[in-house]
């Protein structure tokens, strides 16, 4: 798949940016690793991966992180996030309360299944996507509690929101880079 | 037979998360929110520092209950906590009170001199230390998730660190050049499972996150080991046993996360007080050696 030659970033200050790569690397699309706010000006969307939240907030706020990838946003550029990324980009964050950048109208509660013991791996539906069950991989992962009035539930597993779209940012609380599956990946690209 | 199952892949997923990251050593829940509030991503608890298991001799085993307890109330991101190696029934307790990694580790006191934990029938997911080729694919053999070197923990001294990242990344590089009739023999060297030894030299890397831990002690210490091919740093003594940990702790997140740019390494290793005292490794006894515990 050949992206107009836009790169995508992957924030890599924490977590598991390199999967990311992997799977645009699969999907032919040419992608840069993000880890200072001006490698923001070189990328036509961005991902922000799993990993710790906390770890990447101590980032933000020294670095000025928050106001530049608002600004990103604005520009209407594309952001995906996965699991932590999703925590970051959510207006809410439940257990605890935290910074987030507040750019897709939802309410996350963090570690929501409970510990690693109670990760799992479920196979949900995300009907606008694709028709075969996706494989979604949870990992100390956050639950959506609320979905705002301009927020698209694309995907559920288990009757609970999943993958959630605001205008041109996109939300998974599992982690398709983690499997063998495209589907999400290959949808966030064609926003791009 | 080792096996990329549904199991496994939760038990790699976590570790994945942590790749990038520095996982502090603490023995107080007021240590895990300073690590927290640092920047790590994850804290191991323990009852003693190695530096001081080292200093004050005796046995050691799983930190108490309370402890872990503590601080997995403590604090948000993940909670390790060590086994000793072979003993399956602390690891069971520790799956039991739920904490999100179990580090199987010579830096206890062995309670098997044979046999390590059959990992496989655990949900929790293990890291084990090795020095060499051989011993991380035994161990990933018996199920762990995750390698880390085994350096020697509690010496502030990354030679050996060192030396076992380049044993691990070294000698993977050569099993990519054999040729497949070769690798039979090559097994039975490493002493290590065929399945792994063919998976390894096909994939060029380890079926498991490889991070590093043992001497690590100041920002630059964290960047050599990340050059060298760790995916994630382990710090123990070096951040409690420093003169100001907080500001320490926070310097080494910011290296392991910019390991390649001397400029950042150099910003954040300024004004840092003083590094733990450490430990010329050679001038230990062999019998003071916690490395050369595990089978």
């Amino acid at each position: 798949m050949k992206n107009g030659g836009k790169r995508i970033g992957i924030l890599a200050l924490q977590g598991d940016f390199a999967l990311h790569a992997r799977m645009l690397d699969r999907l032919e699309a040419p992608w840069k690793l993000v880890k200072h706010v001006p490698d923001l000006d070189e990328i036509g969307g961005l991902i922000l991966p799993g990993g710790e939240s906390t770890t990447m907030l101590k980032f933000f706020g020294e670095e000025g992180w928050g106001e530049a990838i608002r600004r990103f946003a604005a520009q209407g550029k594309p952001l995906f996030g996965t699991c932590a990324g999703t925590i970051l980009l959510a207006s809410e964050v439940l257990n605890p309360p935290q910074e987030r950048l507040g750019l897709i109208d939802i309410t996350v509660e963090r570690n929501a299944y409970g510990r690693q013991v109670d990760s799992s791996v479920r196979y949900g539906d995300c009907p606008e996507l694709t028709d075969h069950p996706l494989e979604m991989v949870f990992i100390r992962a956050p639950i959506i509690r609320r979905v705002g009035a301009g927020v698209r539930v694309l995907g559920r597993a288990e009757g609970l929101p999943v993958l959630v779209e605001q205008g041109s940012v996109l939300a998974a609380t599992f982690h398709p880079e983690l499997t063998e599956d495209e589907t999400v990946h290959r949808y966030f690209l064609r926003k791009v | 037979m080792w096996e990329y199952d549904e199991k496994m892949k939760l038990k790699i997923g976590l570790a994945e998360m942590l790749k990038g990251g520095v996982i502090m050593d603490v023995t107080t829940p007021e240590q895990a929110r300073i690590a927290e509030e640092a920047g790590a991503c994850a804290v191991m608890a323990l009852e003693r520092v190695p530096a001081d298991i080292r200093k004050e001799g005796g046995v050691a085993r799983m930190a108490s209950v309370k402890i872990i307890k503590d601080i997995m109330a403590a604090v948000t991101i993940p909670v390790m906590a060590k086994a000793r190696i072979g003993h399956f029934a602390e690891a069971q307790v520790l799956e039991a009170i739920g904490v999100d990694y179990i580090d199987e580790s010579e830096v206890l006191t062995p309670a098997d001199e044979e046999h390590h934990i059959n990992k496989w029938p655990f949900k929790v997911p293990f890291v084990c230390g090795a020095r060499n080729l051989g011993e991380a694919l035994r161990r990933i053999g018996e199920g762990a998730a995750m390698i880390r070197t085994k350096g020697e923990a509690g010496s502030g001294n990354i030679v050996e660190a060192v030396r076992h990242l380049r044993a691990i990344t070294g000698e993977i590089r050569q099993l990519t050049v054999l040729r497949e009739e070769e690798l039979m023999a090559k097994a039975k060297e490493l002493g290590a499972p065929l399945e792994i030894v063919k998976w390894v030299a096909t994939n060029g890397k380890l079926p498991v996150p490889n991070f590093s831990a043992g001497g690590i002690a100041t920002p630059a210490d964290a960047s050599l080991v990340m050059q060298l091919g760790a995916e994630a740093v382990f710090v123990g003594s070096g951040i409690f046993k420093s003169s100001d940990p907080a500001k320490r702790a926070r310097a080494i997140v910011h290296a392991t996360t910019h390991y390649h740019e001397p400029h950042v390494v150099a910003e954040c290793s300024e004004d840092l007080g003083e590094a733990m005292r450490g430990i010329d490794v050679s001038k230990l006894d062999q019998k003071e050696l916690l490395q050369t515990r595990g089978w």
